[in-house]
């Protein structure tokens, strides 16, 4: 059984990445409020902005902006593999003789292909209101390879709420906590700027590092001890992310 | 024991405080058409569940094409095949795509025929390229079993399989799951009707409170009450015969539209303007 588990993944993902084209607003919604976020930012707020470096905002900006367009983009898997269980087609798949984990590997893979392209629309935007970077391709596939570790991180976290949740509004609004969570941390502002309490919050929350490490990336500077923080928190929050999403899933089908 | 296609001793389960099976014992002969007959909340989808290794019971034991259900999951789900209470379709996909799915997870050959050959069997071959979401309750249905033929499996569960269907649909399902038995496949139905366990079924048996009351053919459970008597009744025609002598019994027009509300809507608000 376990040796078609790959060949049934790939079927599987063919079938929700064709649900995403045929309903390509679920990207485009991904991308237009961290663009709109971006452009508020950017155009209206950032001028009052000191970020302490001599950047232009964007720059600084971009990293916090990409992690929001992933937080609110794993939303849409809570939302398909909910509607696969109401449906009844989960049924059907968990009654062949198919890998049980490809029913949800399917969704997973499918969450990283959507949010790469919703992430390259930011990006492609961004390069058009004068984001610049000297990154290297090193520099590129590292950035590249942490959003993906993100994204994969994410949307277990919504294996978890798509499999528990009682209504398909309770399948999306976990994400909610997750897209607000940027603004505090270094995403917009330093955190020094911020009053003790919050200042602490925001240095020792995931997004900090992440986004720190990502912006040392872009700007083509060594990314330090933080990249490691950064990793520690995705490959921390993944695991228990993933262990919760197959325990709830063992649990649901005995 | 090789003539018992499935094979249920004492199968129990709860869910909190709630004893939906409560010993469930029954076997089904290779080949033959078993409905599980009760009202809702008997337990039939509980039961259905279980031995299609969606759940497991909390005691006794199944086996299905020889295969324990709770230690051989992988080998049950290799024999059988499962038509859910709803029509377990993908509404984003076209009819053809759904089939061709589940024919490239069921590992079939040449998938694409596999389609082709059950859209026309199924009658579907016009809709096949539109979306499953516009088709009619009784067109996903028979997309629905198409669906659970893909690869031959040797056993068939269908639960409730006429549920919310038209009459011609219904009888278009009783069809093919006749087919189906005279092809060797052996069918486990669960229904509330009574005339639908009574038109198809070579065994029946009566599931109700957690129980199997009642286990035998249709002849055996006629025998349980008293012997019949004559009487002399004048033949009158049920409005399911005069509803098919009208609309025609072949259900070919069935489907997409959804016209046959219209003559009854238009005597009604004639009969309001006489008043």
């Amino acid at each position: 059984m376990t040796t078609h588990a790959i060949a049934d993944t790939g079927v599987l993902t063919g079938r929700s990445l064709r649900h995403i084209l045929r309903s390509p607003d679920t990207i485009i919604t991904t991308a237009v409020t961290p663009i709109a976020l971006m452009l508020l930012f950017v155009y209206v707020l950032g001028g009052a902005i000191n970020t302490g470096s001599d950047e232009s905002y964007i720059n600084y900006l971009l990293p916090g902006i990409l992690l929001i367009t992933i937080a609110s983009g794993v939303a849409y898997t809570s939302y398909r593999l909910f509607l696969d269980l109401q449906g009844g087609i989960f049924d059907r798949f968990q009654s062949m003789p198919i890998a049980r984990s490809s029913v949800l590997w399917a969704h997973v893979l499918t969450s990283v292909v959507a949010n790469l392209v919703s992430v390259a629309i930011v990006v492609g935007v961004a390069l058009i209101m004068e984001f610049r970077t000297g990154a290297s391709v090193g520099a590129w596939l590292g950035i590249a390879g942490i959003l993906i570790l993100f994204i994969l991180a994410l949307t277990w976290l919504a294996v978890v709420a798509g499999l528990s949740a009682k209504s398909v509004d309770g399948a999306s609004a976990f994400s909610y906590p997750l897209i607000f969570l940027p603004f505090i941390s270094s995403a917009f502002v330093p955190t020094d700027s911020m009053p003790g309490p919050v200042a602490w919050f925001a240095e020792n929350q995931p997004v900090t590092s992440i986004v720190n490490t990502i912006r040392a990336l872009f700007a083509g500077q060594p990314v330090g001890g933080e990249i490691w923080i950064a990793l520690a928190w995705l490959v921390g929050i993944l695991v228990v992310a993933y262990g919760f999403a197959i325990a709830i899933y063992r649990k649901k089908l005995s | 024991m090789s003539d018992t296609a499935i094979s249920v001793r004492g199968i129990e389960k709860s869910f909190k405080d709630v004893h939906v099976l409560r010993g469930v014992d029954f076997d089904v002969e290779r080949g033959s058409i078993f409905a599980l007959l009760g009202s809702n909340g008997a337990g039939k989808t509980t039961l259905v569940r279980i031995l299609s290794t969606l759940l497991k019971a909390d005691a006794g034991a199944a086996t299905v094409q020889g295969h324990d259900v709770a230690r051989a999951p992988g080998e049950v789900r290799e024999s059988i095949s499962l038509t859910g209470q709803f029509a377990a379709v993908d509404e984003v996909l076209s009819g053809r795509e759904n089939l061709v799915l589940v024919a490239k997870l069921r590992h079939v050959k040449d998938p694409v025929a596999v389609a082709d050959e059950l859209l026309a069997r199924f009658s579907l071959t016009e809709a096949g390229d539109r979306r499953a979401a516009t088709y009619s309750g009784g067109m996903r249905r028979r997309l629905d079993i198409a669906m659970s033929l893909i690869g031959k499996p040797r056993i068939i569960f269908l639960d409730e399989p006429t549920t919310g269907l038209d009459p011609q649909a219904r009888i278009d399902v009783w069809r093919t799951v006749k087919q189906l038995a005279e092809g060797g496949t052996t069918v486990l139905l669960t229904t509330q009707y009574l005339d639908e366990a009574e038109q198809l079924a070579d065994r029946i048996a009566i599931l109700h409170r957690g129980t199997i009351i009642q286990n035998g053919t249709l002849a055996e459970l006629k025998q349980l009450l008293p012997p019949a008597e004559i009487e002399y009744v004048e033949k009158q025609p049920s409005l399911e015969d005069v509803f098919l002598a009208l609309v025609g019994e072949t259900g070919e027009a069935e489907s997409e539209s959804g016209a046959t509300g219209e003559p009854g809507d238009a005597d009604a608000s004639t009969r309001k303007e006489a008043r």
